[in-house]
């Protein structure tokens, strides 16, 4: 079989009802292309969402309708070709952070991130894909970790958490209510998130783990587009939750560990959990409104919250932050495109771990830049460590590191009203 | 065959013909969509899909909160073409009389007037699109053959009707055979073309709005 065959056969197994019915749906009205920053901030035509699928929607047409099947087996359609991928790898990978801003544009209802997120799968299987995005993926599956991150790393972190604390951090622990999944930037990057977990777990009084075969929550399959690595690495956090019979599974401040952990997961497993698997955030809320998250003092800063769009968009989770926020916040605004509307800060999807598209993702947070000039804020607070990065390498970018960009979990605990428990 | 042996033809076996097609291409494309389906989800809800679903599909009618120039331009065109169109195709008195002939009842006409000013407002809209398609270098990248031809049959009907009832020189059987030619080869073209949104649309929105609703978010 050739690569052409390969991507075509791929694309022929991706095509679902939903995908057949955007095809028939779509009357090439361009209105996609506003929703995508890759086109709005470079004017590229190229980069208008619904372009980007031209080769599968090829596919569709040859084996899915009357007029397309007729041509191709008179020899007036010509098949994808390699050539067409190789070309297409550029459009899916570089200029997509599978945001879905252009799913709610659409008039006709196109779901062209569902579409895109499947079209990547053929791109896999017909050998298309980033350097950057092909190594993570390689250390993920090898190491444990697309950052290359191991157990080793992870007890430093646990081990300096205790310093800090002055109590133990929960690892192993059989029967916890609760399983923290980390993601990679965590725990290289932003260790403030082992102690401000503990804190918060230990003053609403809950038992909770983290678990040292399945800790990085981080999954580069669903980014690159590969079910079957998808899979494998879901099946160690599955492994690891059963193993330890929690309850609930805490994904992280992590926007592509959450769509994959929460949504995709059982699908790709082919079962459902015998747990649940939560988002940090709903379980700050929860505990907030149980009142068992209780503050001391506010924070005067100016300050916004930044939307990650699988956590928003993608993800549900609107009102939550902004709940936990406004508990501790004197002066928080909004960018005027907020919630299920805000920008993508231009690094999701693998964007970010994909060298060849660093240039273009740090000009078209040019988008971002627009946002916050509108609000002039002195600090962003986000929940996903992926646009942490992202926003602060476009900060630097546009001369604007004088903005802080910080985690909401570890920005909530500076506030956190523990001082009883914490003395129990 | 003389021309009214022609515009008989084209009343009666030719129009029965379009319409056949034109139903069971439409029906055999949504449930074809439908039956292709997708695999049950095994992900636990936070919400529903059905009544989402449905929500989807009316507030994609709706102007997008944050349109922008091309939105507006699209949905304002775009609403002028189809209201226009509906309005001629299905308050023209002699349009009337053919739907009561088919389903044994009718309704009441609008003025001729007002349908000519709603097949000329509707035509001006096409015009206006096909324009903005040459001309925008989005449009224009997206832009297949298909996309020109569809143009061409939808405002064959439209051109044709307009000129039926205001003669120009060509006999009255002559234009109207042309008119209902027109018609009969845009009914049988909207299966096989994008053209099918026309049902199809409702299906796309119910799946997006079904499959955001399922994670519990608005789409």
């Amino acid at each position: 079989m050739t690569t052409a065959q390969r991507a075509i056969t791929a694309m022929v197994e991706q095509i679902d009802g939903p995908v057949a019915s955007y095809f028939s749906s779509c009357v090439h009205c361009g209105m996609c292309a506003d929703a995508c920053l890759f086109y709005t901030e470079t004017q590229d035509p190229r980069f208008t969402p619904i372009y980007k699928l031209l080769p599968m929607r090829k596919v569709w047409q040859q084996e899915f309708t009357f007029w397309g099947r007729l041509m191709k087996s008179i020899g007036l359609a010509k098949s994808v070709t390699d050539e067409e991928m190789a070309e297409w790898e550029e459009l899916v990978y570089d200029t997509c952070t599978l945001c879905g801003k252009c799913s709610l544009a659409c008039p006709v209802g196109n779901d062209i991130t569902y579409m895109i997120r499947k079209f990547r799968e053929a791109m896999v299987a017909s050998g298309h894909a980033p350097q950057g995005l092909k190594e993570a993926m390689k250390r993920a599956i090898e190491i444990g970790s697309p950052m290359g991150i191991t157990l080793t790393t992870l007890q430093a972190q646990i081990k300096h958490a205790e310093e800090e604390l002055g109590y133990k951090v929960p690892i192993d622990e059989e029967g916890a209510e609760y399983m923290m999944v980390l993601s990679s930037a965590e725990i290289a990057q932003f260790q403030e998130i082992i102690p401000a977990v503990a804190r918060i777990f230990k003053a609403a009084n809950v038992s909770w783990t983290l678990c040292s075969t399945a800790f990085e929550g981080t999954n580069t399959g669903i980014q690159i587009g590969s079910s079957d690595l998808a899979a494998e690495l879901i099946e160690r956090i599955v492994a690891g939750a059963e193993q330890l019979k929690v309850k609930t599974v805490i994904s992280p401040e992590c926007g592509h560990a959450y769509i994959a952990l929460r949504w995709e997961g059982p699908n790709l497993i082919g079962r459902p959990y015998k747990f649940k698997v939560q988002h940090i955030l709903e379980i700050l809320e929860e505990l907030r409104k149980q009142g068992k998250l209780k503050t001391k003092g506010k924070d005067e800063t100016r300050l916004t919250y930044h939307d990650p769009c699988q956590i928003a968009r993608r993800g549900g989770i609107v009102e939550q932050p902004r709940n936990l926020i406004n508990q501790f916040a004197a002066n928080f605004v909004e960018m005027k495109e907020h919630g299920e509307y805000n920008w993508c800060c231009g690094g999701g999807g693998g964007v970010a771990a994909n060298e060849r598209a660093e240039e273009r993702r740090l000009d078209v947070f040019s988008k971002k830049k627009q946002q916050l000039d509108e609000i002039k804020v002195e600090r962003i607070v986000t929940a996903c460590s992926n646009c942490r990065n992202m926003l602060e390498d476009g900060l630097d970018h546009y001369n604007m590191s004088d903005i802080e960009v910080v985690g909401l979990t570890e920005t909530l605990v500076q506030f956190l009203d523990d001082t009883n428990q914490a003395n129990d | 065959m003389n021309e009214t042996e022609l515009l008989t033809w084209l009343r009666g076996p030719g129009l029965l013909i379009a319409i056949t097609i034109f139903v069971l291409g439409v029906v055999f494309r949504v449930i074809q969509n439908l039956a292709i389906g997708m695999p049950e989800n095994l992900a636990e809800p936070k919400g529903s899909t059905f009544g989402p679903g449905v929500a989807t599909v009316f507030r994609r009618f709706k102007f997008h909160r944050h349109s922008t120039n091309r939105g507006y331009f699209t949905l304002i065109a775009g609403y002028t073409f189809h209201i226009g169109l509906l309005l001629t195709l299905l308050f023209l008195d002699q349009h009337i009389l053919l739907f009561k002939s088919i389903l044994g009842f009718g309704w009441p006409a609008l003025p001729t007037v007002l349908i000519t000013f709603s097949a000329l407002i509707s035509i001006g809209a096409l015009f206006a699109v096909l324009v903005y398609r040459v001309m925008d270098p989005v449009r224009r990248k997206l832009s297949v053959y298909q996309d020109y031809l569809v143009w061409v049959l939808t405002i064959g009907p439209l051109i044709t009707g307009y000129l039926t009832m205001h003669p120009i020189g060509l006999s009255y059987t002559l234009l109207l055979s042309l008119h209902i030619i027109s018609a009969e080869i845009l009914l049988i073209a909207i299966p096989f073309t994008s053209l099918s949104h026309m049902a199809s649309l409702f299906v796309s929105r119910w799946y997006n709005g079904a499959i955001a609703g399922y994670k519990g978010v608005k789409s």
